[in-house]
C-alpha cells in the first residue's frame, strides 16, 4: 500500500514589538519572572486593552510579503478558557476577521523544483504566560512576562505532503519573517513555535484521513522527525485494521515518538465572541500602500537578482538568500573582492561548513565578510594560491589578525619570482627522470604530478600556473 | 449646609462662608451617625478626605476657581481607587486595594474633589435593588423599608440623604437612572464612550457607562465637565469633542419637540407614576415645548436582548476572578480545579452566578447564533427605532421606572426584577444618553422622569432637565430626618 501524508502547519511567531499587544509593558526574553507585567497584564479589575499599532503593521507587512488579502476590517475576539497563566480567563485573538487572509509562499523541493504552499490566514493574538512547575514543591508558579506578547499565527493549507516539505515550508516562513524583521523567530526560545496537523491517506484518494495535531514543536529537526514518526504510527494502526483518533499529541524527542495529550472530543468550548473592549480595526488602501513601500527585498526576489546580477546558479542563489544574514554577508564579500562566483564558492562552501562545525550563527562568525572579501582578493591578485587561502582562512578563525597580516607573518606569500621558480622546476626535473621521460612521450597527466612536487617543495607558495608553464617549457 | 447643591457649595467655599475641611467633617459626622441605618457606604476614608479638604482650602485661598475644588464626593465602589478598598459589592474583592486610580477618579482628584468614601452597590453592578450586595442592601432614605434601586443604590441614597454633595455611578441597564428615580435625585447616564471606562470594573463592556448622581441637573453638568472626554487608556472612549455642559443650561425650551413613546405608557405602569409624568409634560408645554407621540416598536425586545448581551460579556469579564492573582481564594484548595470551583462558588453571590451561567450558555457552541447573534440584531433594531424617532423629536420623555421604590425583599423572582429596567435598558443597548430627574411623589416615595437624547446630546438633556428644575421644586424635596421610620 502506498500512503500519502497530508500535513498542515500552524506556526506562531512572536512579533518583535517594543511593547506587548495591548499594554505598554516591554516584552524582552529572559527577564526575571513577573518584572514585565503591568496592571493590564495581571488582569487587574477595570483595566482595558489598547491595540499596539506596531503589531498590526507587522501583521500587514507579513500579509503583503505572502501576497495575501489584507483584512480592511479585522475584529478581535475573546477565546474563553480557564488556566492560571491566562490572567483574564480569555485570550484575545481574531476568529472570523483576521488581519491577513489567503496568501501563499513558494518552497524549493529536493529535486530543485518549486512548490507553492497556500496560507489560509494569519491572525494576531496575545500570548499566555508561563507556568513554573519545577521551582516550587507542591505548588506552581506563574510568570506573566510573556502574557500579552503579540503573536502572529500563520495557518497553512493542508498542502504539504512530506516531513521534508514541512521543514522547507517552515524554513521559508522563518526566512520571510526574518527578512521583514518582524520577529526573532528563534525556535529554541519559543519566538517561533509550530503545531503540526498530520493525516494519511491512500495515494490518489481525495478524502482526507482523520488527523492528529502535534503541539509545540521547537526545532526544524524535531518537526521532521515528529512528522515521520507520526505518519509511521498512523500507517501501522491503519494497516493493522485500526482507526486514527482525532486528538492532540506531543512529540517526545528522546524516544522519537508522539504521545497522546488529550482527545478532541472533550475539547473546550471556547465560547468565542467579539472583544467588546476593542473597536474593529479599520485600515484603508493608503495605509496598506505605505506599508508596501516599506517592504524590503524579499527572498524570492533577491534570489532572482542574485542569479542575474551575480551570474550564480539557482542552487547557490537559493542557499545565499535563504537568510537575510547570509545574503548580506555575501554581498559584502562581493563588494570587497569583485568576484561573485569565487565569493559564492567561499560562502556556501568553507564559511558555512566552518559555522556548521563550530555551531555558530553568521552574526557570530569569527571571519568577517570584509576579511573573506580581502582573502579572495589576494587569490585574485595572485598574492596567494587558493590552497594557501584555505590555510589563511583557518588561521583567521582563531586570530584577530587581518588577512594581510596572516599572510605576512606566516610567510605565505606566493612565489612569483621567475628565478626562484626556475630553481624549483630544475630540482623537480632532476629528481623525477622517469616522469620527465613519460611526459616527453606525451603522457600529459604526469604534468600535474610534477607541478604537485614543485608545490610541495615550495610549501605551497609557488604560483602553480607559473610552475606548470615553466615545466612544459623546460621539458619539451 | 449639607443639603446644598455643588453649585451652591462652591460659592459658599469661595466666599469663605464654610471651609472644605468643615464641610467634609460635617459630612463624615453625618455618615458616621446614619450609615448603620442606610448602609450607603462600604468604605469611608476620613483621614484621606480631610487631607484632600485641607489642600483644597489652600488652593481656594490661592484663588483657584475649579467648581469642584473642595466638594465632598462619593464614588461608587466599582471605580478603582488607589489606597482605598474597591470591593464592587462582592466578597470576591472584599479586601481588594487597587494599585491604580480609575480615570474618572484621577480626573476628579485633579479637579480637587474630596473623596468621602466608596458607596454600596449590587454585586458587580448586577441588580436593580441593591439587594445583591455582599455588604447588605442599602435602605431608601425616604423609607428604610424600601429599596434604593440599583445598582448605584448607595450613591443615589447618599446624595438623597445628604451624605455627600454629589456621587459617581455607573449604568449598564439603568443603574444610575433607576436608583436616582427611587431616591428622588438627578442621575445622568451619558452616551456610550463619553466617559472613560478605565478603572471602572467591567460588568458588560459594550453597555457600561459612568455618570453623575446629583442634587440638580446643573450639578450633573459641573461633574460632566470634569469626567467626560476621550481617554487613551479606553479604546472605546469617543473622540467626539466634549462641550461645556453648563453653557446651555439656560437655553429656552421654546420650540423643543418632545416625543413620548407609547410603549412607555402601557400595562404595568402604575397610575401615580403615569399621572406625575403627564403633569410634567404639561410643565414642558408651559415652557414652550410641543409634545408628540413616538413609536419604539421593538422596546419589548430590549429586556430579553439585554439579558443575553450583558450576561454574555459579563461571563467573560468575570473570568479573571479565579483566586490566582488577587481577591478571594478558597481555603486549602486540593488542586487547580478545586481552587477555581470553590473560589468562584464561595466568592460570588447567587445573582452573579446566575448571570455567568446565562452568559456562558448564550455563548456556547450551537447556541451562539440563536442567542448572542440574535440579540445583537435586536440591538440594531432598537437603535433604528430611536434614530427614526429622533428624526421628528429632539428628546424623548417618559417614566424612568414603572413604579416607585418597592419593599426590601419583595421581589424574589429574577425575571420580575429584570423587568424593573423596562424603560431604561433600550437606552444602553442604543448607546444613548438618558437622565432621570424627580417629578413628584407616589405616597412619600419619589417618582422619576427619564429624558432620552440623541448620541452625545448630554448638553441638551441637561438643558431640558435644568429648565424643568427652574420651574419645579421636586428635586429640592428632602427625606425626613428619621428616613420615614
Amino acid at each position: 500500500m502506498v500512503w500519502e501524508s497530508v500535513i498542515g502547519l500552524e506556526v506562531h511567531v512572536s512579533l518583535s514589538t517594543a511593547s506587548k499587544l495591548f499594554s505598554g509593558t516591554a516584552s524582552n526574553f529572559g527577564a526575571d519572572p513577573n518584572t514585565q507585567a503591568n496592571v493590564f497584564d495581571l488582569a487587574m479589575p477595570g483595566t482595558l486593552p489598547v491595540l499596539n499599532e506596531e503589531a498590526l503593521k507587522m501583521a500587514v507587512k507579513f500579509g503583503l510579503a505572502i501576497g495575501a488579502q489584507i483584512g480592511k476590517h479585522s475584529v478581535f475576539d475573546r477565546k474563553n478558557y480557564f488556566y492560571p497563566d491566562l490572567p483574564k480567563g480569555y485570550q484575545v485573538t481574531q476568529l472570523d476577521f483576521p488581519t491577513v487572509g489567503k496568501g501563499s509562499i513558494s518552497i524549493t523541493l529536493e529535486d530543485g523544483s518549486e512548490k507553492v504552499i497556500g496560507i489560509t490566514r494569519a491572525h494576531i493574538e496575545e500570548n499566555a504566560g508561563k507556568s513554573l512547575h519545577d521551582e516550587f514543591s507542591n505548588e506552581s508558579g506563574i510568570d506573566l512576562n510573556r502574557a500579552g506578547e503579540p503573536l502572529l499565527e500563520i495557518v497553512s493549507e493542508p498542502e504539504i505532503t512530506s516531513a521534508k516539505e514541512a521543514v522547507a515550508y517552515l524554513k521559508k516562513l522563518h526566512s520571510i519573517v526574518r527578512y521583514l524583521d518582524i520577529s526573532d523567530a528563534i525556535m529554541a526560545q519559543g519566538s517561533m513555535r509550530c503545531d503540526v496537523n498530520v493525516s494519511i491517506r491512500k495515494q490518489g484518494e481525495n478524502k482526507l484521513g482523520t488527523r492528529t495535531e502535534i503541539k509545540n514543536i521547537n526545532s526544524f529537526r524535531f518537526v521532521e522527525k515528529a512528522i515521520n514518526s507520526e505518519t509511521e504510527r498512523q500507517q501501522e494502526i491503519i494497516e493493522d485494521g485500526g482507526s486514527i483518533t482525532q486528538e492532540t499529541r506531543r512529540y517526545d524527542s528522546t524516544k522519537d515518538i508522539t504521545t497522546s495529550m488529550r482527545s478532541k472530543e472533550i475539547a473546550n468550548d471556547y465560547r468565542y465572541f467579539p472583544e467588546p473592549d476593542l473597536l474593529p480595526v479599520k485600515i484603508d488602501e493608503s495605509y496598506i500602500k505605505s506599508i508596501e513601500q516599506e517592504l524590503p527585498e524579499l527572498p524570492d526576489i533577491k534570489k532572482d537578482r542574485f542569479m542575474t546580477e551575480y551570474q550564480l546558479s539557482t542552487y547557490d542563489s537559493g542557499v545565499l538568500t535563504s537568510s537575510l544574514e547570509i545574503a548580506d554577508y555575501y554581498e559584502i564579500v562581493v563588494k570587497h573582492c569583485q568576484d561573485s562566483k569565487l565569493a559564492a564558492n567561499w560562502v556556501t562552501g568553507n564559511l558555512l561548513a566552518m559555522l556548521n562545525q563550530l555551531e555558530l550563527d553568521l552574526a557570530s562568525s569569527p571571519v568577517r565578510a570584509e576579511d573573506l572579501g580581502c582573502l579572495i582578493s589576494r587569490i585574485k591578485d595572485k598574492t596567494i594560491s587558493g590552497k594557501i587561502a584555505k590555510t589563511v582562512f583557518d588561521t583567521l578563525i582563531n586570530s584577530n589578525l587581518s588577512v594581510d597580516e596572516v599572510i605576512e607573518q606566516k610567510g605565505l606569500k606566493q612565489v612569483t619570482d621567475t628565478a626562484a621558480i626556475e630553481e624549483l622546476v630544475m630540482q623537480v626535473i632532476d629528481e623525477n627522470p622517469d616522469q620527465v621521460i613519460q611526459l616527453r612521450e606525451g603522457k600529459e597527466q604526469v604534468l600535474g604530478y610534477l607541478v604537485g612536487q614543485a608545490m610541495k617543495l615550495s610549501q605551497g607558495k609557488a604560483n602553480p600556473s607559473q610552475v606548470s608553464q615553466l615545466l612544459k617549457l623546460k621539458i619539451q | 449646609m449639607l443639603e446644598k447643591t455643588v453649585a451652591e457649595l462652591s460659592k459658599a467655599l469661595r466666599s469663605q462662608e464654610v471651609s472644605s475641611v468643615e464641610l467634609t467633617q460635617a459630612y463624615l459626622e453625618k455618615i458616621a451617625a446614619v450609615n448603620e441605618r442606610l448602609n450607603t457606604y462600604i468604605t469611608t476614608c476620613d483621614e484621606l478626605a480631610l487631607k484632600q479638604a485641607s489642600k483644597a482650602d489652600q488652593l481656594i485661598a490661592d484663588g483657584n476657581q475649579n467648581p469642584l475644588l473642595g466638594i465632598p464626593i462619593a464614588h461608587k465602589d466599582i471605580f478603582c481607587t488607589k489606597n482605598i478598598k474597591t470591593t464592587c459589592g462582592s466578597k470576591m474583592l472584599e479586601n481588594f486595594v487597587s494599585p491604580y486610580d480609575a480615570t474618572i477618579v484621577s480626573k476628579l482628584n485633579k479637579a480637587g474633589a474630596v473623596t468621602l468614601g466608596k458607596t454600596n452597590m449590587d454585586e458587580f453592578a448586577m441588580g436593580s435593588s441593591n439587594e445583591t450586595s455582599y455588604f447588605g442592601s442599602v435602605k431608601n432614605p425616604w423609607d428604610t423599608s424600601k429599596v434604593p434601586g440599583g445598582s448605584s443604590g448607595g450613591s443615589a441614597a447618599a446624595v438623597a440623604a445628604d451624605l455627600c454633595a454629589i456621587a459617581t455611578g455607573t449604568d449598564t441597564g439603568g443603574s444610575i437612572r433607576q436608583p436616582a428615580s427611587f431616591c428622588g435625585v438627578t442621575g445622568l447616564k451619558p452616551s456610550y464612550g463619553r466617559v472613560s471606562r478605565w478603572g471602572m470594573i467591567a460588568f458588560a463592556s459594550s453597555l457600561d457607562q459612568a455618570g453623575p448622581i446629583s442634587k440638580s441637573a446643573e450639578d450633573a453638568a459641573i461633574l460632566m465637565n470634569v469626567i467626560a472626554g476621550p481617554d487613551n487608556l479606553d479604546s472605546t472612549s469617543s473622540r467626539t469633542p466634549v462641550v461645556d455642559y453648563t453653557l446651555n443650561l439656560n437655553d429656552s425650551l421654546y420650540g423643543l419637540k418632545i416625543g413620548v413613546p407609547k410603549q412607555h405608557f402601557t400595562e404595568g405602569l402604575s397610575a401615580d407614576v403615569e399621572e406625575s409624568i403627564r403633569l410634567s409634560l404639561k410643565e414642558f408645554e408651559k415652557l414652550g415645548a410641543s409634545i408628540t407621540q413616538v413609536d419604539l416598536p421593538n422596546n419589548h425586545l430590549s429586556v430579553p436582548a439585554y439579558y443575553v448581551v450583558a450576561p454574555a460579556e459579563a461571563s467573560a469579564n468575570l473570568s479573571r476572578y479565579d483566586g490566582v492573582r488577587y481577591g478571594f481564594r478558597c481555603d486549602n484548595p486540593i488542586d487547580l480545579e478545586d481552587m477555581y470551583m470553590r473560589t468562584r462558588s464561595e466568592g460570588f453571590g447567587s445573582e452573579v452566578k446566575r448571570r455567568i451561567m446565562i452568559g456562558t450558555y448564550a455563548l456556547s457552541a450551537g447556541y451562539y447564533d440563536a442567542y448572542y447573534q440574535k440579540a445583537q440584531k435586536i440591538r440594531r433594531l432598537i437603535k433604528n427605532d430611536f434614530d427614526a424617532a429622533f428624526e421628528t423629536v429632539d428628546v424623548i420623555v417618559g417614566p424612568t421606572s414603572p413604579h416607585t421604590a418597592f419593599s426590601l425583599g419583595a421581589t424574589t423572582d429574577p425575571v420580575k426584577m429584570y423587568l424593573e429596567d423596562i424603560y431604561t435598558i433600550a437606552v444602553n443597548l442604543a448607546g444613548l444618553p438618558g437622565i432621570s430627574i424627580p417629578t413628584g411623589f407616589g405616597g412619600n416615595l419619589p417618582i422619576g422622569m427619564q429624558i432620552i437624547g440623541k448620541e452625545f446630546a448630554e448638553a441638551k438633556l441637561l438643558n431640558v432637565a435644568h429648565q424643568y428644575q427652574q420651574v419645579t421644586e421636586w428635586h429640592k424635596s428632602k427625606p425626613s430626618e428619621n428616613f420615614g421610620e
